[in-house]
């Protein structure tokens, strides 16, 4: 069984070496392929150095765009599962074994780490992200017929089916609510999975509070507009 | 006062603007991102059109008496020229990373070139 961790890093030469050495370290039959999204500081040489493959995009495509050249790079090359990590330090690699779980044993074919889901463990991040959040989660929630807690976590694992759908198709800039939708609309099987997160390790991220505010509208729109669309399932095989 | 039919061809008007803007996302023919300003552009001529004591009164601050739907035409006219803007700039966006491609492309194949006539 073929897997790979995908890590998108973006301006995180302080962080993504050891996001490198820790999914090792948890698991060393991970290749690790590092998407470089455009960065202007060392993070594409800090990666090559710890021995991860480093695919680099011309200019930045956001994180979207970044995260679906991991998952083509994975369909292309036959992965059976993939694992992202945020090139950040915000995903903690010691909990991958929990997404992973559901995936390998066939229960699901995308699994989802959830900082809400289980106990409340501290995870803090600013009131108004909370706020944005938690209207998020509650209108995923609705659109699905079940509890989705975190419908900004992209902490995930996923199988080849999984692989084959984000490799054609996945949203951009700020994907992981309408992937949430998308899953569900192609009748994979998901599920959530609570997990602890950690604050970012070096650095600052990229969302600024007025690009929240942009984003919540328009992935808002771009769910609304999504109901009125056909209900699509997965073609077999390709 | 504005005349009742202004009012309802403009409503029309804007309503079918909204329409096609919705649609086009909907057939994937249109990104979200680039829809916003299109989709102000059509709800604010909605509001100003159906909302005919309001839009006397926006008329009546701009210092526009004779005849207020002109005030329609300027705020058109205005969010015309906002999503044309940013037009340019996605279009300036555009052609630096065209540029980057290119150099970039060009750059690939010369190391192509050479890993395989080194082989």
């Amino acid at each position: 069984m073929r897997r790979i961790a995908i890590v998108p890093a973006f301006n995180e030469e302080q962080n993504v070496g050891s996001v490198i050495d820790e999914i090792r370290a948890v698991d060393p039959t991970f290749d690790v392929v590092v998407v470089d999204d455009g960065s202007f500081d060392g993070t594409a040489a800090v990666a090559h150095a710890r021995g991860a493959r480093v695919l680099r995009l011309p200019f930045n495509l956001g994180i979207g765009g970044a995260v679906q050249t991991g998952f083509r790079f994975a369909f292309e090359n036959g992965y059976d599962v993939a694992v992202r990590v945020d090139g950040d330090g915000q995903h903690d690699p010691a909990e991958l074994d929990k997404i992973l779980a559901p995936v390998l044993a066939g229960e699901a074919d995308i699994a989802v780490g959830s900082r809400f889901a289980g106990s409340q463990d501290g995870y803090r991040s600013s009131r108004s992200r909370r706020v944005g959040i938690r209207l998020l989660a509650s209108v995923v929630s609705r659109i699905v017929g079940r509890r989705v807690t975190d419908t900004t976590s992209g902490f995930q694992a996923l199988n080849k089916k999984g692989i084959a759908l984000f490799a054609r198709d996945y949203p951009h800039d700020y994907p992981e609510v309408e992937a949430t939708i998308m899953v569900f609309r192609h009748r994979l099987r998901s599920v959530e999975v609570p997990v602890s997160m950690r604050e970012r390790a070096a650095g600052r991220s990229s969302i600024t509070a007025l690009r929240s505010v942009y984003y919540m509208v328009k992935v808002l729109l771009a769910i609304f507009v999504g109901l009125f669309r056909r209900n699509v399932v997965p073609e077999e095989g390709s | 006062m504005t005349p009742l039919v202004v009012s309802i061809a403009g409503t029309i008007a804007s309503v079918a603007l909204l329409l096609v803007v919705l649609e086009l996302i909907r057939s994937h023919r249109l990104r979200e991102r680039y829809a916003l300003l299109w989709l102000a552009t059509g709800i604010v001529l909605v509001v100003l059109s159906a909302w005919r004591d309001g839009l006397n009164t926006i008329a009546g601050w701009v210092g526009v008496r004779s005849y207020p739907p002109a005030v329609l035409f300027a705020v058109g006219i205005l969010f015309i020229i906002a999503v044309l803007l940013h037009y340019s700039t996605v279009i300036s966006r555009l052609s630096d990373q065209n540029v980057l491609l290119a150099q970039r492309l060009a750059l690939l194949e010369d190391e192509l070139s050479t890993t395989s006539s080194t082989k």
